[in-house]
Parts: C-alpha cells; structure tokens; sequence
C-alpha cells in the first residue's frame, strides 16, 4: 500500500501517523508539504492531528485552503482512501469533504484520555477488521470534537450508514455520539479518536492496529 | 552616541540597581550611561539574569559524572544515555508572571523551557510541571488553577510536545505567590548538540521567530522584586504566547540544525535580545553589532531601549557560517517565520547598537558578565524545629484517616488537571499522570530503552528544616527514579524562595542548596542544570521554601519498568526500610492535628543507596508485581494507592510495639512498599540477606476492601472519594465568593 501524510505548519501527529503506517504496511508514507499542488499517486492520504495554523479562525479553517488540498480531493474524486484524524477530521468538514463541523467540546475544556468506540459499521475499507458492534479502546486529545450537524444532514448521514464510530460514554456532546464518519462515496472517513496512538507498543490494547491493518486489507 | 537624557537616581532604583551597583557601572564605563544602556545593564544585573544572590551557593552543588555532557552554564544540561543518545533537559519557573496572568503566564513558561531545549539541538519530547496553589478556600485560588491548567495545555498540546507528569499542590503559604514551575525534556544525539557561544569575528547574525512587540518588557525586573497589592497593575509586563509560532520555530531550527550551517544558537529568554546578544558574545569572547532599524517590529515607533528589552516570546539568534544565509533564510521563509540579518560578530568585544544611522548604545560585554554583582547575603540557620513525639498525639481511627488524607487537596486525583493536557502525542508515552507509577515514563523513538521522569518538593519539610528538607527533596526524587526501574542519572532544580535579603529566607537558601548538594554527591545525581525563582513574597510573606528537583533516569529494557498497578489477589506485601514512625511535618501532622512545622524525618543517604540498589535488583530480576516509594502519607497512603491503581483489595497488618498514626501514616525516609506472588518470596529474601536491607512483612493483597487491622473500607468507595475532590472543587464555582 502506498501511502502518504500532509503535513501543515502545526501539524503535530504526521511523524505519529507515519510511525503507525510504516509500522502496518512496511513502508514509509511521502510527507507531503501542504503547499504542494500535485503528488505521486497512492491508495491512502492521510490527514494527521495537531493545530495546523495553530487552529486560528477555527481549527481546520485555514489548513482546508491550502494548496495541497485540491490534490486531496482529487484523490478522493478518483475513489482514494481518505483519513483525517482529530485535526484532519476538522479539516475535512471545513474543506465540505465530510458533512457537519466540530464545535468546542461541551464541557469547554480540552480532553485527553483512553475512551471506548463502538464500531458501528464493520464494512467500510477502514474498519473491515474490526468486528461488527465490537467495543474497542482508542484515545481522544481534542478541544474541539463536538460533532454538529443539521437535523435533515444528521438523517442521512444515520439514514446512508455513514457512521462508523459512535463514543460508548460521549465525552464532547457529539450528536448521536458521533466519533467517526464517512462521506457518502465511502472513501473519505474523519475521526476524532487517534487511533495511531493505540497500536499496542506502549502497554495499551493495540485496537488502533486494526483501522489501519482495514486499510492494507481494503487495498490489497 | 546620544546621550540625550540625564539619568537621575530615581531612574536607577526604578531600573531594580542600587546605588552602589549603579556606580560600578559608571566606574567601569568611564561615564555615564545612556537610557538604552542603563537598561540593559539593569536587565542583566537583575537577580533572574545574574543569580547575584545565588552564585556563590550554586557551585556547592555536584555537577559532574560519568553521564554528564554538559552541565550547568548553558541553555539546559546534557547527559548522555547509550548507543549516541543524547538527553536535554532543564526545569524553569514562570511564577511572577503566572500570578499576575495565569494563562499567559503558565503557557509562556513552557514555551521558554522548550526553547531552552531545543536551542542545544533536541527535539522536546516530554514537559512536566509542579503548580503550588494557595489554599483551597482563597478566593483567587480556583481560577488561578483554571487558567495555570489551560495555559499550560493550551501551549503545550498545541505545539505537541506530551505532559507527561508533575505535581499540584495547595498551601496557605502560596496564597499571594503561586509557583508555576515547567520542565522540558528533549532527546537528540551526541554529535548534535548545539552551544550558544558565538564565534568568529565578521558573522552574520540572524534573527528568527516571532516578531518583536512590546510586551513582557522590564519581565526579569518584575521577577526579580517582591509583589504588592498594585502587582496586578504589572499586567502588561507579562509576555504573550503563540504555540502555533513555537511548533514552527522547533521544527525550521531543526531543519537548519541539519544544514551544519549554525556556528551558534541562542533562544531570546529574560531580558530578551540584551541577555541573547550579550551571552553569546561573552561566551564566544566577541564583539557584537546589531541594526536595530533591521529587527522585525510588531509596533511602530518602537525605540531602543524597548526592543532590547521586550520578552515578545519565540525568538532566537543565531550565528551563521559564512556564505550560508541564503539558504538559512529560505528554511524560516518555508515555515513563514520573520527572519532577518540583524548584524555581525565583532572583534571588539563591545556591543554596539545603532538605530536610525546613530549608535545608541556601546557597552564592554566582558563587565557586563564578569562584574555582574556577586553578593554573599548574610544568612541565619533557621532554629532547630521541636521533634513531635508520637505519644502526644491521639488514637485515631485509621481507616477514617487514610480516606481524609486520600481525598485532602494534596493527595486527590489531579484527573481534572492532566486530562486537560495531550499526554500522548509522539506515540512514545507508557506512563503518564495517571498510570500509577512514581515517575513519567517515556519511550526513547523506535528503541526499548525508556526514560524516567519526575518533579518532587515537600516544602513543609524545607520549611521545618532546609538542611534535611534539601536532602529530603533529592532523595526522593532518586527514589521515584527507582521505584519506575530507572538508573537516576541526573537532576534539575528550580530554586523557589523568598526575598534573598532577609538573613532568614537566605538561610533556608543556603541550607536548602547544602542539603541538596550532599544527597545528589551521595546518591551520585548532579545538578545539571537548573534555575532560582528569589523574591517570591506579597506584602513581605514569604512562600515556603520550595526547591522543586526535576529528576531524570534511564531504563535501560522498558520490559523491567515498574509501577505500583499491578498487584494481584493473594500477593504479599513487604515494607522496605526501617520505621520509627515519624510524624513531625507529616501530611498527617498537618491535616489532622492541624500541626505544622515540627522536625521532618531525618534522611540516611547511606540507607537511601542501599535499599534504592536493592529495589533496582528485585525489580530486574523480575520478582515484583508493583513496588511504590513511601512518601507523604507513609505506608497507609502508599497502601491505597496500590490498591486504587490496581483496583484491588489490601489488608496492612497493625504494628507490635508501634501505635497506629506513626506505623501507617509516618513518613520515615528510604522506603519502598513492594507486592510479590507468594512463589518468589524466597528469592526475594535471599536477595534482601545479600544486601543487607530490612524487608518486613506487612500484609496482603485481595478482596475488595482497603483494612488497616481491624478497620475497613471498600476500595471503590476510597477511590471515589479520591476521584472526587478537585473535580467538585473545580466545578463548584460559586463556593467562597469567587
């Protein structure tokens, strides 16, 4: 699988990403700079977490008109596998790649810590691995993961199956305790949790190896 | 040169010199200064800059040994840790500022450490932090935490660099001075660690980062006097933060680090672009000319004397190679940060300003550094404390105290505090606040080596006693290394005192820094690097003494880590150590008996080693479940928190000839609670015989209940209630008026 991470001015979970898909698929992702206008064909960008443009304005805003982005979503236009995590996810609704936005936490405050993912939908190329209703153990570190979305767009995001993750005990107030979704081609998934935080090396379960052995699987 | 103003005495006091400093310099210049040079001169006279107080007390203190690279003198110290690893690290306090303007106060202070670190060439791969607080029920107290807590989160989560641990803690004695002390932690390797010494004579000097505004002027003045009712009206002297600007800045010096074009490298801390150029200059036995007309301004009109004073954060000077300045800019271009050739290096060993086409100021910098006051302030031995004899005190029900103790301020789970900080971004974190271990632990990038890393004060001790208190501090922080299965390698510290110029606060200095100086050269742990907070006073009352050490140790196979989470139904528990049951300084004295300020429990460096040493072989030799250091609270509190990490049931036997306060809550040094299966007691003990170390047994693990002999509570609901306190103090806004 040939894969490759965006990197913005803030980002601070590329190298994290990267150590996860070097660590599945064998090889190194590009790190691509965001003022790139063009890339080499993969099968998976991945859009990392962090504070790209230190999250001025609102977190993605300014990230989702770089220039690297219409390379994204010309990837995605082609049927390209698509991750945003944390910050990626605010980017991708910024950019309309992905419905809704992501609103400051309910409770105002930054959260870190371990929560459980029910896996809501076990067929998606970026969750095949997982089984179906499967409780798995990821960790969040986000302000602003409050998932809101209007009420018609609420319906047919739940009405087209495109939650993929739902928080078992809701730590931001998300609608629906939304943690992860999909655009409605499939292919472009953005999730708040980091699940390249929870590949098993550092006393954890290793739930977070299996989003991204989906991936390989879905690739081939 | 303009000499356009008179300087008038009030001038010079307003400028923090006294009138004997101002006529060294007058002396030395062979006239009078300027404004711009008064200014700078006060700056780097000040006792944040010049550690004029401290100096002298600061070389008592070991800072050698076999791992030691670089020790104090530069940005942060430097040990090496195998295989061309390097380690970085170095402990900062931001308390001034932090009273005055919690959030920006607190985030700047992590946002200065981080320089400091990455400056010598590592990439900061942990921060830690010790936050003293006033009491509970000060007005100011709750959002003084609020906005600590979200000015450290806020910088450090978003430049992505984790938090790893620290320590929150509340006494009456910070009610008008809060400590806000951050610690970073960077790895890099041996053959790139950079020095800020400029060289050569006709270099180009670059200036990087954020641009300069005028905030945080006069900032190591302010920290260098005490505070009043009118500190608030010192507001615009504390500097503001932009992470956003941080995380660049690291990751182009890194990025120019890799060129080999950087001769020198210099974060603009205190006294901002003064003490950068002057330092490097000193170092490097240069001379140094800037333009000031080419420095990047966020304000118009500012003048000289603003811009050298400004502490506008994120900056840094740099000395470049010859021939290398297109292509250094052009990295800072990339990550759109202001650069700017602002001058060059000198043979003249002077530093010479010009601005609008006039020099404005033209100093020697070898006087500057070299004649910086030097004080040996007269000190006084603080009285011998009363020892307190337990049989003074009465019988309690010790079940009923452990659930005080655990859910006292000190004591409760900081959960409200570190899940407000990204303690796991870089992937390598294995151990952070909440893991149930005495030390952070993190994973050196793509090895199985770890790092161990804790921050550790008990003032209450220092207070009592500074000499054994100084002592006190050292050791346990040796011990938290220990307990985590780390090598203690080396410390920090961060001196936090009063006003250097009462003989009382400088004896607690003194002997503070001579009890510190005798544990680290016993324990072989030197001092690499470290930083003196003085003047921490309001209205005349001092804090606490508090020398917080920022300890770091290496473990050398992460699979011989060790915390105190594991214990297993029918494991059996062995207090290490001896106990005399001491209470003097107690958190028990203090939080029970209301008495404070009794002699503290006496330190044995000797025993300290011994039973350190021994813990270090039981845990590679793979026999323990969970081992814990005792500390406040002693073996009762070390007991409940095994059992709240592990969730797990323990039952402490009572003593034969001990009473109950003084065997389960003294809080006699050198000692490790350690909880091992049944099956390896013998190897155990045969390890203990070897090493000649006292090994008691003192109860087992099971059930569900914490029991203290005969009295008894289910440890779901002790954890709750030490789960509970800071959460419903932080959310119960409306409780004492604030």
């Amino acid at each position: 699988m040939r894969t490759a991470v965006i990197v913005f001015p803030g980002s601070n979970c590329d190298r994290d990403a990267a150590h996860a898909l070097t660590m599945v698929t064998g090889k190194q992702p590009a790190m691509i700079w965001h003022r790139a206008t063009e890339m080499s064909t993969v099968d998976l960008i991945v859009l990392p977490g962090g504070f790209a443009y230190g999250d001025y304005l609102r977190p993605g805003a300014m990230a989702a008109r770089s220039p690297i982005l219409r390379a994204v979503r010309d990837h995605a236009d082609k049927g390209g596998l698509v991750a945003g995590i944390c910050n990626g996810f605010q980017v991708l609704t910024e950019s309309k790649m992905l419905p809704g936005v992501l609103m400051r936490n309910a409770g105002l405050k930054f959260i870190c810590k371990s929560v459980e993912l029910k896996v809501a939908r076990a067929d998606t190329p970026f969750s095949n691995k997982y089984d179906e209703a499967a409780s798995i153990q990821i960790p969040v570190a986000h302000h602003d993961g409050n998932y809101f979305a209007q009420a018609d767009e609420l319906e047919r995001l739940e009405g087209q199956g495109q939650v993929v993750f739902r928080y078992c005990d809701n730590p931001n107030g998300s609608l629906n305790d939304i943690a992860g979704i999909l655009n409605e081609a499939g292919n472009v998934l953005g999730m708040m949790p980091h699940p390249e935080r929870a590949m098993g090396q550092n006393g954890d379960q290793g739930d977070g190896q299996l989003f991204f052995k989906s991936l390989l699987d879905a690739v081939g | 040169m303009t000499q356009a103003q008179i300087i008038t005495d009030e001038m010079v006091a307003e400028h923090g010199l006294s009138s004997d400093e101002y006529r060294i310099l007058c002396e030395h210049l062979g006239r009078t200064p300027n404004l711009n040079e008064l200014g700078i001169c006060s700056v780097m006279w000040s006792e944040h800059c010049s550690y004029k107080s401290s100096r002298i007390h600061l070389s008592k203190f070991p800072t050698s040994g076999e791992r030691v690279i670089c020790g104090p003198g530069e940005n942060a110290g430097v040990i090496d840790v195998g295989d061309g690893d390097v380690v970085i690290f170095k402990m900062e306090s931001h308390n001034h500022p932090s009273f005055i303007e919690p959030y920006q106060g607190a985030a700047t202070g992590v946002g200065g450490i981080m320089r400091d670190v990455f400056t010598m060439g590592a990439r900061p791969i942990a921060l830690l932090n010790a936050l003293r607080f006033g009491e509970p029920d000060h007005p100011k107290t709750r959002s003084l935490v609020t906005g600590v807590v979200a000015g450290i989160g806020g910088y450090g989560n978003c430049v992505g660099v984790p938090t790893v641990g620290g320590e929150v803690n509340f006494d009456p004695g910070y009610n008008g001075n809060i400590l806000v002390n951050a610690m970073c932690v960077g790895l890099t390797r041996t053959d790139h660690i950079f020095y800020s010494a400029a060289k050569g004579v006709g270099n180009s000097i670059l200036y990087v980062g954020a641009r300069t505004g005028r905030d945080g002027i006069h900032g190591a003045t302010m920290a260098s006097t005490e505070f009043d009712d009118d500190s608030e009206a010192k507001r615009p002297t504390v500097q503001v933060g932009d992470p956003f600007t941080e995380k660049r800045l690291i990751e182009a010096c890194l990025e120019l680090m890799a060129t080999g074009n950087i001769l020198a490298i210099q974060d603009m801390g205190a006294a901002g672009l003064t003490s950068s150029s002057i330092e490097m200059a000193d170092k490097g036995g240069v001379g140094i000319e800037i333009d000031l007309d080419r420095v990047p301004q966020r304000e118009t009109d500012m003048t000289p004397y603003e811009m050298m004073l400004s502490e506008s954060q994120e900056r840094m000077l740099i000395v470049l190679k010859p021939g290398t300045e297109t292509q250094s800019r052009q990295i800072f271009t990339k990550w759109e940060l202001d650069v700017a050739l602002i001058g060059k290096t000198t043979d003249t060993g002077r530093l010479v300003l010009s601005h609008k086409g006039e020099t404005v100021c033209d100093l020697p910098i070898a006087p500057l550094c070299d004649l910086a006051p030097k004080y040996d302030r007269p000190w006084i031995e603080t009285p011998p404390a009363p020892v307190l004899e337990y049989g003074d005190l009465p019988d309690r029900d010790a079940v009923s105290v452990l659930s005080q103790l655990m859910s006292c301020p000190d004591m409760a789970s900081k959960r409200w505090v570190w899940e407000q900080y990204d303690r796991h971004v870089m992937g390598d974190t294995l151990f952070a606040s909440a893991s149930g271990s005495d030390a952070a632990i993190v994973r050196l990038h793509d090895s199985e080596k770890g790092l161990a890393m804790t921050s550790d004060c008990t003032p209450r001790y220092v207070k009592a006693d500074p000499f054994t208190g100084g002592k006190q501090v050292v050791a346990e922080s040796w011990r938290n290394l220990i307990a985590s299965g780390a090598d203690p390698i080396a410390i920090t510290d961060c001196l936090n005192f009063g006003n250097p110029e009462n003989p009382q606060i400088m004896g607690q200095f003194v002997r503070a820094v001579e009890g510190m100086a005798e544990a680290c050269t016993a324990l072989e742990f030197p001092v690499v690097s470290g930083n003196v907070s003085l003047y921490n006073e309001t209205n005349g009352v001092a804090i606490p003494p508090t020398p917080t050490v920022g300890g770091v140790g290496l473990i050398p196979d992460l699979a011989q880590r060790a915390g105190y989470f594991g214990a297993c139904e029918g494991d059996s528990l062995y207090l290490l150590g001896p106990t005399a049951g001491w209470l003097g300084s107690s958190l028990y004295a203090r939080e029970i008996e209301a008495m404070r300020d009794h002699a503290p429990p006496p330190v044995d460096l000797e025993l300290e080693r011994k039973n350190g040493h021994f813990v270090t072989e039981a845990i590679r030799a793979g026999l323990l479940h969970a081992v814990h250091d005792l500390s406040d609270g002693g073996l009762a509190c070390a007991a409940a928190d095994l059992a709240i990490a592990s969730q797990i049931g323990i039952s402490l036997e009572t003593h034969d000839s001990l009473p109950n306060h003084g065997w389960f809550f003294g809080e006699d040094q050198a000692r490790y609670l350690v909880c091992l299966p049944a099956s390896r007691l013998e190897k155990l003990q045969k390890l203990a015989d070897k090493a000649d170390v006292l090994l008691t047994f003192v109860g087992e693990v099971g059930g569900k209940d914490i029991t203290l002999g005969s009295a008894r509570m289910n440890v779901t609901e002790l954890t709750r209630k030490w789960e509970q306190w800071l959460l419903e103090y932080m959310e119960s806004k409306h409780a004492n008026g604030s």
